[in-house]
């Protein structure tokens, strides 16, 4: 039998023969295994989609009296199909710089990895307008970027194109951790009403509410402490207007001032 | 790097010591990563591992035609198109022993993420298709594979494994 070098996954092609008689022909891999009949003499015919799993293999033509074997390959397809793209993480702080990388590998229709170089644009586009965009070439199926999430809050989207597939993942870019604290008191009853001005990161952007916040008072050499979330950005709680106290404040990493309660004078 | 690939070669010996009848010789080249994260010596151990027992289910399964036994070490479109050719093995009344002699792995790439890695494997081996207790055919075979291995719970799994083409004669 004659077989070719290489096929591109999921074409027909035929397979000449010589001889008399008839034979079985075997095509076996890893990624697919065909048997066709065949008259010796002839060509075995593969019909298009009958071989689409790219790789190697072994062809055997078993006649009556002889057999006869060989190898070829099966190439993918150079045009992109499907895209499988990672992308992370789904949510990140603010202004961080290569905080989100996309890896894209790429698939023919037959989801056999095409390994031909191919241009690879990836994009991160927020609401507001903003765009970062990078091209790569693929390299052994494959391409990768890092990106910076955005100064100010959003939800992104990073898209990544190879070809005309395509791919989206959304990325929600959050405030990051509070940039300061302060925190002011007023008499309310018989007890003090502590608040928090509103707590933003260090780009402006308001802090999520649900964000815990402490405070801690300090009196007569015992400590008690409340953990309070944010709600539309600020923190608040009544506590025992002790004179003489020292109320603080701290949220994360963030320590904030501290003031000392001297009864409202 | 050195004290990187002794590790790995000492845990390559482990793996060998620890008893396959007749154990193909491996050996690991440094990385040549595209630039992307490096790869601790702990993960590539685990990686190579991993995927050298790929290669023992990957044997069974063809060979005894049940695709069961590739649930432990392959996943996505490699098991997908690795069971689908033993559906069509057993419609056509053959198997297949793919008799691994050699193994020649370097790791390509590692993902930022670390939720994929790459390696090529040049592979010797010997692939044999019997039709019921008939042997058809035995060939050696001397293939270079692109492999994508993803974790997950307590190993990595092989999820892209595709021969390459042989490059075209000068």
């Amino acid at each position: 039998m004659t077989l070719p070098r290489s096929v591109t996954a999921g074409s027909s092609f035929s397979i000449p023969t010589s001889g008399n008689g008839k034979a079985v022909l075997y095509i076996v891999g890893p990624g697919q295994a065909l048997r066709r009949a065949v008259q010796l003499g002839g060509a075995a015919s593969i019909a298009a989609g009958d071989l689409s799993s790219a790789g190697h293999y072994l062809a055997i033509l078993t006649g009556e009296s002889s057999s006869d074997t060989g190898e070829f390959d099966v190439t993918p397809v150079d045009s992109p199909e499907s895209l499988g793209f990672l992308a992370k993480p789904s949510r990140l702080p603010v202004g961080l710089r290569n905080g989100i990388s996309g890896t894209v590998y790429v698939f023919d229709a037959y989801h056999n990895l095409i390994t031909k170089p191919l241009p690879a644009s990836f994009e991160l586009s927020v609401p507001s307008g903003t765009v970062q965009a990078r091209t790569v070439t693929t390299r052994n199926g494959l391409a990768w970027t890092a990106m910076d999430s955005a100064p100010k809050e959003a939800t992104a989207k990073f898209v990544a194109r190879v070809g005309g597939a395509s791919s989206a993942r959304v990325i929600q870019e959050v405030p990051g951790d509070p940039c300061s604290i302060s925190i002011s008191a007023h008499p309310n009853g018989g007890r003090l009403a502590v608040e928090t001005a509103p707590v933003r990161d260090c780009s402006g952007n308001a802090i999520t509410d649900g964000t815990i916040v402490t405070f801690t008072e300090n009196f007569n050499n015992t400590q008690s402490t409340v953990d309070v979330p944010l709600k539309k950005g600020i923190a608040s709680v009544d506590m025992p207007a002790n004179k003489g106290a020292r109320i603080s404040v701290a949220s994360g990493v963030v320590a904030g001032n501290e003031i000392r309660w001297d009864g409202g004078r | 790097m050195i004290k990187r690939l002794l590790v790995i070669s000492c845990a390559l010996s482990m793996v060998t010591a620890a008893g396959w009848a007749d154990q193909p010789t491996v050996s690991v080249t440094p990385p040549q990563l595209q630039g992307s994260r490096p790869v601790e010596a702990q993960t590539a151990t685990a990686v190579v591992r991993d995927y050298l027992l790929s290669w023992k289910s990957l044997y069974k399964a063809l060979d005894q035609n049940r695709p069961a036994l590739l649930d432990a070490y392959f996943v996505g479109t490699a098991r997908e198109k690795l069971a689908n050719t033993i559906d069509e093995q057993a419609k056509l009344g053959i198997h297949t022993r793919y008799v691994e002699r050699a193994h020649t792995l370097q790791i390509i790439f590692y993902s930022p993420e670390g939720l994929s890695l790459q390696m090529t494997d040049t592979v010797e081996y010997d692939e044999q298709v019997l039709d019921h207790d008939k042997v058809l055919a035995t060939k050696p075979m001397k293939q270079r594979y692109l492999v994508v291995l993803t974790p997950a719970e307590t190993r990595w799994k092989v999820r892209i494994f595709q021969a390459e083409a042989a490059p075209a004669p000068l």
